[in-house]
């Protein structure tokens, strides 16, 4: 393996990493306004509490490293999704200025436009790296400087739209268990009714997008012709998915979290073998961007590489110690917000 | 100049990074403060210590998690707005970038969880602990960011390749880029600059308290500890900033004739301007009071030696002149007052009346703001010094831009940003009252600690003997 492909796997790591962290908060923010009263939105929150700020970092760091390691597709990535890429960063502010901010008065006016910003903010979070996702497995246009020659509304096809209620179905069933797993009495009961309702949402978008993704864009199981072993991925997520419901069920959430991490850890794993060895296909007769012409130069691949060996046990501990002090249920003191 | 793609994304670059920087200085500087606090009560064991830690803390943590969110979009506008820059720099500047991340900002917001949230959660050492490690991060996180952006001033240890049909910066030797010429003064520059902010920003509100007669106990301790730091921070700063300046007069020649404003290179030493308006029309400086010869000594230790002035600098690129000059001496001259009003502080305390003046008291509340100026002020010159080039000699900011980018979604993002700026600062402003009407706990009703879970946790895996835990510390388990 070279070091271009080390650094794509390095990449899928982050990635994999941030979908599964953030993706509980983020399906948190969308769950949110479904809570009936201050108390029990408090313990939604703060649920989340400790632990949102610290799984952002995961989406840093990708960026870094992406720039980093392929900053021809990093250039190319967020100039041609230009407009998304703003929104996105215009809601993870507005998202944390709602966590922020909304315990911090106690009037009702106050507390729900703040519930409600944290709900939208998080649905369009995720929504945007669903389209997101969509545009970089369908491609996009590029010119044969890598630039892309596409429009904004080229950006919001059917595929990559249907891509981010999926991403958004995805978040909210993953939320859900990890509220579950988090709160207590009626609340808890009520979020068990919940994991239901949005599994069998995840479920039917999966089929659709599934369905779309093996009709529109052939390139995306190109690979498994190539390395048929990919195909254990396959099962191992459909039987992770058929865990949830399984365990949920069983009265075991524990085990139905570990299964929604491991559905998310697949699904990540999917797309970079749609993509792989490209970064950004191009739909257009120009050459798409790939592991090699688009990154960075081998000494300093090798060096990132042996930054990120340093770097990652570290990395792991703290989020390890930092879980671990905040496990349990969620109870609201006089540091919550 | 009209409203082009380039001038648009440098207003932006220039909304997003002077907010941004509003909240990570204010971090590392009360960081400095909260390690110090709590390091104070861990050694006495007086709770009024960690009274004062629990308090900024609160502080802290809404400063923190803002300056996170906004720091989130500097990471992707490099390559939503200067595409073409990114091409060119992404193995040097990405680098630094990545290495931030993974070395500096998982630590610090891991256990920013555990400062802000863990009180009742972890014992005492373990609290402290998590405090070092998060300050910790926050000044990793300058060194990468400053090495970063010093290389666009002074590039080294690069080599320019032709790759995809245009050329590109790579980096030859990774130490040489982090040690570059500027990084290192840079560094203790922005370091000493935030530490002044803390210690200021501590000794504003304990000076609230003074005046208002409320937490006087804590806030007069609060207050030495601010006022001991803000004054070692601005006597140190004038040896960085003279430092800085000398090495600006071998690397960047071209803005410290801007910065000065110092247009005709002469023959004879050259002054050192203390306040003015340079005009570029006429080559002259309105207004200046001048001292004479005072620039060639402070860069040539001598009153003779001439200093290149902006007629040595080809047209095309000379950088701007009135903004780098106004700013460079607001950051100068706020410097200069912060040496003499925490030096007449210390002297006022050895009097012993430093808190019965209240005109000195309403003086430190009101300074607070000076830092942030003198902050911003100083990125500013040193930023549009560098102009008209990105990365000093190699990319012109004109041609960094993203090519595929349009003008009115830039018109767009700068609207969101505005509005979502502008309802973040008021908000961060209201909050901040508030937390400080409400001030510090009493230190008699803090709550008994919780135990040293990690301890705790080796014990329990044998690792040290379980005699050594008390009853209360086995508390602990309950919880699971």
């Amino acid at each position: 393996m070279d070091f271009a492909t080390l650094w794509f796997v390095i990449l899928g790591f982050l990635l994999t990493g941030y979908a599964i962290l953030d993706g509980f908060d983020l399906g948190v923010g969308i769950l949110h306004l479904f809570v009936k009263g201050d108390q029990d939105r408090r313990l939604t929150l703060n649920s989340i509490g400790p632990l949102w700020d610290g799984n952002e970092v995961w989406l840093v760091t990708f960026g870094g490293a992406l720039f980093a390691a392929f900053p021809e597709a990093y250039a190319t990535a967020m100039s041609a999704l230009y407009f998304p890429v703003i929104v996105l960063l215009f809601s993870l502010i507005g998202r944390a200025i709602s966590i922020e901010f909304r315990s911090k008065r106690p009037s009702a006016a106050w507390r729900g436009w703040w519930d409600f910003s944290f709900f939208l903010s998080s649905a369009t979070v995720v929504f945007v790296f669903g389209v997101a996702a969509g545009n970089m497995m369908y491609g996009i246009p590029l010119d044969a400087g890598f630039e892309h020659t596409g429009s904004l509304l080229g950006l919001l096809d059917p595929y990559s739209i249907a891509v981010g209620f999926f991403a958004i179905s995805v978040c909210a069933m993953h939320g859900s268990i990890f509220l579950y797993l988090k709160t207590e009495g009626a609340l808890q009961a009520q979020v068990h009714r919940w994991m239901w309702r949005t599994f069998f949402a995840f479920l039917a978008m999966y089929a659709v997008v599934t369905a779309l993704t093996l009709a529109t864009v052939p390139h995306a199981v190109r690979n498994f012709a190539e390395w048929p072993a990919a195909w254990i991925v396959v099962v191992l997520n459909v039987l992770a998915i058929a865990n949830i419901p399984r365990a949920i069920h069983q009265g075991r959430p524990g085990y139905a979290f570990v299964s929604s991490c491991c559905t998310i850890a697949a699904l990540v794993f999917l797309f970079g073998m749609a993509l792989f060895p490209n970064l950004v296909v191009s739909s257009s007769a120009h050459p798409s961007l790939t592991i090699h012409n688009a990154a960075s130069s081998e000494p300093t691949l090798k060096l990132m590489a042996l930054i990120a060996a340093v770097g990652i046990p570290f990395v792991a501990t703290y989020t390890g110690i930092v879980y671990w002090v905040f496990r349990g249920k969620v109870k609201l003191g006089k540091f919550s917000y | 100049m009209d409203l082009d793609v380039v001038l648009l994304s440098r207003l932006q670059f220039a909304l997003t990074i002077m907010v941004h920087y509003l909240f990570p200085p204010l971090s590392i500087g009360l960081g400095a403060q909260l390690v110090i606090t709590e390091g104070l009560y861990l050694r006495t064991k007086d709770r009024r210590w960690e009274a004062l830690a629990r308090f900024w803390t609160k502080l802290f943590a809404v400063n923190f998690a803002v300056g996170v969110a906004t720091g989130i979009v500097m990471e992707f506008e490099f390559g939503t707005n200067w595409a073409t820059y990114s091409r060119f720099v992404g193995d040097v500047f990405g680098s630094a970038l990545a290495s931030e991340g993974i070395f500096a900002f998982f630590l610090e917001s891991g256990f920013l969880a555990v400062l802000v949230f863990g009180w009742d959660r972890v014992g005492p050492k373990m609290h402290f602990f998590s405090t070092l490690m998060v300050f910790t991060g926050s000044v990793f996180s300058s060194v990468w960011i400053v090495i970063a952006n010093s290389w666009m001033h002074t590039p080294a240890g690069y080599h320019l390749v032709e790759e995809n049909g245009r050329m590109r910066a790579e980096i030859t030797d990774f130490w040489a880029m982090c040690f570059n010429p500027s990084s290192m003064h840079r560094l203790g520059h922005v370091l000493l600059g935030a530490f002044i902010l803390g210690a200021f920003f501590t000794m504003s509100i304990s000076a609230w308290y003074v005046l208002k007669k409320r937490h006087e106990d804590l806030a007069t301790r609060s207050f030495k500890v601010g006022l001991v730091m803000a004054a070692l921070s601005s006597v140190a700063m004038l040896v960085s900033g003279h430092g800085q300046a000398r090495a600006l007069a071998a690397n960047q020649p071209a803005k410290l004739a801007a910065l000065e404003g110092h247009f005709h290179t002469g023959e004879g030493p050259t002054d050192l301007y203390i306040m003015g308006w340079p005009d570029r029309a006429t080559e002259t400086v309105h207004f200046g009071i001048a001292l004479p010869g005072m620039l060639s000594f402070l860069v040539h230790d001598d009153f003779e030696t001439p200093i290149p002035g902006l007629d040595q600098v080809p047209d095309d690129e000379e950088p701007p002149v009135l903004l780098p000059f106004l700013t460079y001496h607001v950051m100068v001259g706020c410097g200069m007052y912060f040496i003499g009003l925490t030096l007449f502080g210390l002297f006022m305390w050895w009097r012993g009346k430093l808190f019965t003046s209240r005109w000195l008291m309403w003086i430190f509340v009101g300074s607070v703001l000076l830092p942030y100026v003198a902050n911003q002020a100083g990125w500013v010159a040193t930023e549009v010094g560098r102009q008209p080039w990105i990365v000093y000699g190699l990319l012109r900011t004109a041609d960094a831009v993203s090519r595929s980018v349009p003008t009115d979604q830039v018109l767009g993002s700068i609207a969101l940003f505005s509005f979502i700026y502008l309802a973040l600062v008021v908000l961060w402003v209201v909050v901040l009252n508030e937390k400080i009407k409400h001030g510090p706990e009493d230190p008699a009703t803090l709550g008994p600690h919780a135990a040293e879970p990690f301890r705790d946790a080796a014990a329990r895996l044998s690792l040290v003997s379980p005699h050594r835990l008390t009853g209360d510390d086995a508390s602990d388990e309950e919880e699971e």
